[in-house]
């Protein structure tokens, strides 16, 4: 069976980029552009995996990240944080929220990839 | 959909994401502080920069990353966005929308440029104020320092030099599990000891030791004397520990990164092994990645009796990580039935909140215009059905008359439903005017704020795209010219800073764009002056205010004193009217000296559909845009009155209103028609004063496709484009305002004869 | 095009002829885009006298030029039996109106002999060869000289 990945990012250049390295890599995609639509979606489409942008308009990665946690079905689904920064603050504050682990851009589909396959069996 | 075409959107949504920027500025700039504000103009930023990474646009990514370290300190407050600090980020915008023209376009931006603006974002984050603010606050280094250098470590250490910031780039390299036979394979012990927060963050414990046993080969023990009796234990609680060999050519370093995304979740120890245990009972583990599959134990029957162990150590860390999963499979169960039930409402509700937010999608431009061309053709198909039935149709019942009125409502809808998608708000050419002012008003030294209003008024794509070339001349004019400076404005006891106003407005079927400022006004004398030296008007004309204002308007006038790099050019008012002109629209000028101008400027919506009024001029069939017709009349002999020469006027309502014959100054015939033969069409014509046009009878009303004449023709005077009937024959839309203009002063209209006659002579 | 590509050998071109009173012209065929019938065209106001109006061609308007007035000759009296030459010059596509077309001509450059010296501009202007075929002289005219093209001037 295929993996289910949602993504939740603003970007529309970053949402393609991911479903179309995701769709290649085999794995179904389900997109949200924001934490409040991500949280919306989840309830639907039951993921195995989900990577997630910080910086979002409506509710940002953080917030997103502590919602899934919150969410009794879903709060063990790993989520990936796709993260500009390298630096540690932001990574800290995303571990805080219950990230389990991070992607640091620029844009790799190798890295992408790799990511998923750690955290998910 | 591959890499090229996600580049197009990627610099699509920069287009968004500059737009964004700009007006977020503004508000700043205008006092906002709403958090939101700033972080939408963090977003902005920070969104160009993660799409520019992926494609590998350094330039831009190096720019971005300064620009988003200097914004991210505002946005943690640690830099106020005062006037001074938003100049900086004002420029820096326009720097950054250069640099993503060029990496689409090709080309160079100015580097100096650029370099410069990096420098002063620098110091920003700094907290180093902008040297040219006078009356920028004492900077506070010591409280900014250390905040700016902890947000932004990497332009601390980065040169400024043309490679900038460079992410540095994370690898999973270790977990190839390539071969690299360079050291001889050492043993590391490893001892690892989740905490609950590991497994509440979504790690698995098996999940990590798969991982580590792609380093190298493994051995592994479990230790599970932590498990407490059954009914004490807590599903969510981490009980169990690891002890690990990794036999490997790889370092201690590539061991941790296995740990990465738990290292703060659970102990763990990485040292090389001295000897291995004695007392551990270590097992070589060829890794069974199957044991990870939720049905392992069906399907896998070819376990080696030596691989017992570790199957059992992994089903451990398994279990550990199950006992999550079966809670939450628990409360899901309680769940089950509440939610089975309103299952298929709560997806329908889920594709619904998705859909609902304002969905939207991205067409190609060529396709809506097919559609529009497409329905164009429907409208006039439609028509000339109308005709020949009607011609046909001598019974007069008929279900046929019925069903095209249908139709005819239905092509109406259907047009208007398609002109609709084209709509989109001005906002974008305003945008696009605020940079203007601020590069002209710095080239100048000129001090000038730029207000916008109605924004979010709609007109056509076209019509939006064929505003920015005038409203660009238009705007460098007034900051220019305009408004005076700062010192000439202070010495008149006005603000130094001066202000360009721009606004939208939709009236009576038109887009009103008004472009105002509060500068010194038109020098009448001076515009009067010029026009007499060049034989634009008789020395001794006697003009109105307004008519030496709209003098400004006529071809090769320019009151500059010299040609300067900015409004110079060699293009005039007269190539802006022009191009108005082109578009359907007018321009009119006002002006109050000492207080400033006002243009203003009325365009159709669209330049697809306009309503008009079929006439018979002199055996010819024109359209005349209902937009411009106040009211028809029938003028009786009485009402009639000749004035001078051979100009007429006709009276309505005790006022006198001046007849134009359409069909003399058309050329259409050589002498007078008699008004009391036909209708005259009261206009409203742009300088403000009504016009009678004399027609010979009227058709009808109907929308009519506009179909352009310079397309395989050229401009025609007094005609502003053509059109096709339900007969199928070409029919003329008259340009009302051309036509008044032509029929007004005796000097304009000679002057604008001459100029048509010349010109045609040339051609010919 | 393939068709013509088989049949024709380097260096040859084909034209078609049209006449216009008792002289016979021809253009270059890749200019051409079609042949129509006659239909009245609206009158343009303030246009030179060549240009006989504008007409619908399925969906464009198309302006017509008297290519005889154009040519200096007399004003045509279209009747039915004219036909338009609808041609590309340039960018824009125009109605050319003419007696009839008479011929679809394949020649090579030395078929075509220079324009005799003759005392008119407007010969000069438009003309670009002359060619003899069966005891007939058609003159072969530029289309481009013909039409003017830039809108800045005109306007």
């Amino acid at each position: 069976m295929k993996k289910k990945v949602l993504t939740v990012d603003d970007s529309r250049t970053i949402r393609n980029m991911l479903l179309v390295t995701l769709n290649n890599a085999g794995f179904e995609t389900i997109q949200a552009e924001d934490g409040v639509e991500g949280l919306e979606v989840l309830e639907d489409c039951n993921p195995d995996v989900i990577v997630t942008d910080i910086n979002m308009p409506r509710l940002d990665g953080f917030g997103f990240i502590e919602g899934v946690r919150r969410n009794e079905r879903y709060r063990a689904v790993p989520i990936l944080v796709l993260t500009t920064e390298s630096d540690a603050e932001k990574k800290n504050r995303a571990r805080q929220a219950g990230a389990t682990g991070w992607i640091v851009k620029p844009f790799d589909p190798v890295k992408l990839i790799d990511a998923i396959e750690r955290v998910t069996a | 959909m591959d890499m090229n075409e996600i580049k197009e959107i990627f610099f699509q949504e920069c287009e968004e994401q500059l737009a964004e920027l700009e007006s977020g500025l503004l508000k700043l700039n205008d006092g906002d502080r709403d958090p939101e504000t700033v972080n939408a103009v963090f977003r902005a930023v920070h969104s160009i920069k993660g799409g520019a990474g992926a494609f590998g646009l350094d330039d831009l990514v190096s720019f971005a990353h300064v620009f988003e370290t200097t914004l991210d300190c505002v946005r943690s407050n640690k830099l106020e966005p005062n006037q001074d600090v938003l100049k900086v980020m004002l420029k820096s915008a326009d720097v950054l929308a250069d640099l993503v023209t060029a990496s689409r376009d090709g080309g160079g931006v100015d580097e100096g440029r650029s370099r410069g603006l990096v420098k002063e974002l620098e110091a920003l984050a700094r907290g180093e104020m902008p040297s040219g603010g006078a009356s920028a606050e004492p900077a506070k280094p010591a409280a900014a320092k250390p905040a700016a250098a902890k947000a932004a470590p990497a332009p601390a250490v980065a040169p400024t030099d043309d490679s900038g910031f460079q992410p540095i780039p994370f690898t999973f390299d270790g977990f190839g599990g390539e071969e690299e036979a360079v050291m001889a394979p050492t043993t590391f012990e490893v001892q690892f000891k989740p905490r609950r927060e590991l497994y509440a963050k979504g790690n698995e414990a098996a999940l990590l030791l798969r991982d580590l046993s792609r380093v190298g080969e493994m051995s592994i023990n479990c230790d599970t004397s932590a498990l407490p009796a059954f009914d004490k234990l807590d599903p969510e609680e981490a009980y169990f520990s690891w002890t690990i060999a990794v036999k490997t050519n790889k370092n201690e370093q590539d061991i941790r990164s296995v740990f990465e995304f738990a290292e703060w979740d659970c102990d763990l120890d990485v040292k090389v092994a001295q000897t291995v245990a004695e007392d551990l009972p270590m097992v070589p583990v060829p890794f069974d990645l199957s044991a990870l599959d939720d049905d392992a134990g069906a399907d896998d029957g070819n376990d080696g009796a030596e691989d017992q162990t570790v199957a059992n150590a992994v089903s451990a860390a398994e279990t550990a990580s199950n006992v999550t999963k079966l809670a939450a499979a628990a409360a899901r169960v309680e769940k089950k039935e509440s939610q089975s039930a309103a299952a298929a409402a709560a997806a329908a509700n889920a594709a619904n909140a998705a859909n609902s937010a304002g969905q939207t999608i991205r067409v190609d431009l060529d396709r809506v215009d097919r559609l529009i061309n497409l329905v164009g053709e429907l409208v006039i198909n439609q028509a000339m059905l109308s005709q020949s039935v009607i011609e046909n149709d001598t019974t007069g019942t008929s279900a046929i008359n019925m069903g095209l009125e249908e139709l005819q409502q239905l092509t109406r809808e259907i047009q208007d439903s398609v002109m609709a998608i084209r709509a989109q708000p001005v906002k974008p050419v305003f945008q696009r005017m605020s940079r203007i002012v601020r590069e002209v008003a710095d080239m100048v030294g000129k001090s000038i704020r730029l207000v916008t209003e109605g924004e979010n008024t709609e007109v056509d794509k076209t019509v939006i795209d064929k505003l920015a070339e005038p409203l660009t001349h238009m705007i460098r004019n007034a900051v220019d010219h305009g408004i005076e400076s700062p010192e000439k404005r202070e010495a008149s006891g006005k603000n130094p800073e001066g202000t360009v106003k721009l606004t939208a407005k939709h009236r009576s079927g038109r887009i009103v764009i008004e472009l105002q400022d509060d500068g010194a006004g038109i020098n009448r004398e001076r515009v009067r002056q010029k026009a007499i030296d060049n034989d634009l008007i008789a020395a001794d004309s006697n003009l109105t205010d307004e008519e030496i204002d709209n003098l400004i308007f006529m071809p090769g006038f320019s009151t500059a004193d010299k040609i300067s790099d900015i409004s110079g050019r060699g293009v005039g008012m007269d190539v802006v009217k022009r191009s108005i002109q082109a578009l359907g629209g007018r321009i009119s000028i006002s002006s109050r000296p000492g207080q400033g101008s006002t243009f203003t400027m009325s365009l159709p919506l669209t330049l697809a559909v306009l309503d008009g009024m079929v006439v018979t001029v002199a055996g010819q069939t024109l359209v005349v845009p209902l937009t411009a017709i106040v009211e028809t009349l029938q003028p009786e002999a009485s009402a009639i009155h000749s004035f001078g020469a051979n100009q007429r006027l006709i009276s309505i309502r005790n006022s006198f209103c001046p007849l134009v014959d359409v069909g003399r100054i058309l050329n259409f015939r050589g002498t007078q028609a008699n008004p009391v033969e036909g209708v005259a069409l009261l206009v409203e014509s742009e300088g403000g004063g009504q016009r009678a046009l004399m027609v010979d009878a009227i058709q009808g009303q109907r929308q009519v496709v506009i179909k352009s004449l310079e397309a395989n023709y050229t401009h025609v005077p007094g005609i502003a484009a053509a059109t096709i009937l339900g007969d199928g024959r070409v029919a003329l839309i008259l340009d009302v305002d051309a036509v008044v203009a032509a029929s007004r002063g005796q000097s304009l209209r000679q002057d604008s004869g001459m100029k048509s006659d010349m010109s045609l002579q040339a051609t010919g | 095009m393939s068709y013509a590509g088989k049949n024709l050998v380097q260096g040859s071109r084909e034209l078609i002829a049209f006449r216009i009173g008792d002289q016979e012209f021809c253009v270059n065929i890749m200019s051409v885009r079609e042949i129509r019938g006659w239909t009245k065209a609206t009158a343009l106001p303030h246009s030179p006298s060549y240009v006989m109006g504008v007409i619908n061609l399925r969906g464009a308007v198309l302006p017509i030029i008297d290519l005889s007035a154009r040519l200096g000759m007399r004003k045509a009296e279209p009747t039915q039996r004219h036909v338009f030459i609808v041609a590309q010059v340039k960018k824009r596509v125009v109605g050319l109106l003419v007696e009839a077309v008479s011929d679809i001509l394949t020649v090579t450059d030395e078929n075509i002999q220079p324009v005799p010296e003759v005392s008119s501009e407007l010969e000069k202007q438009y003309a670009r060869g002359i060619l003899a075929i069966d005891k007939r002289m058609i003159c072969l005219i530029e289309l481009d000289a013909l039409i003017p093209d830039t809108e800045s001037e005109a306007a």
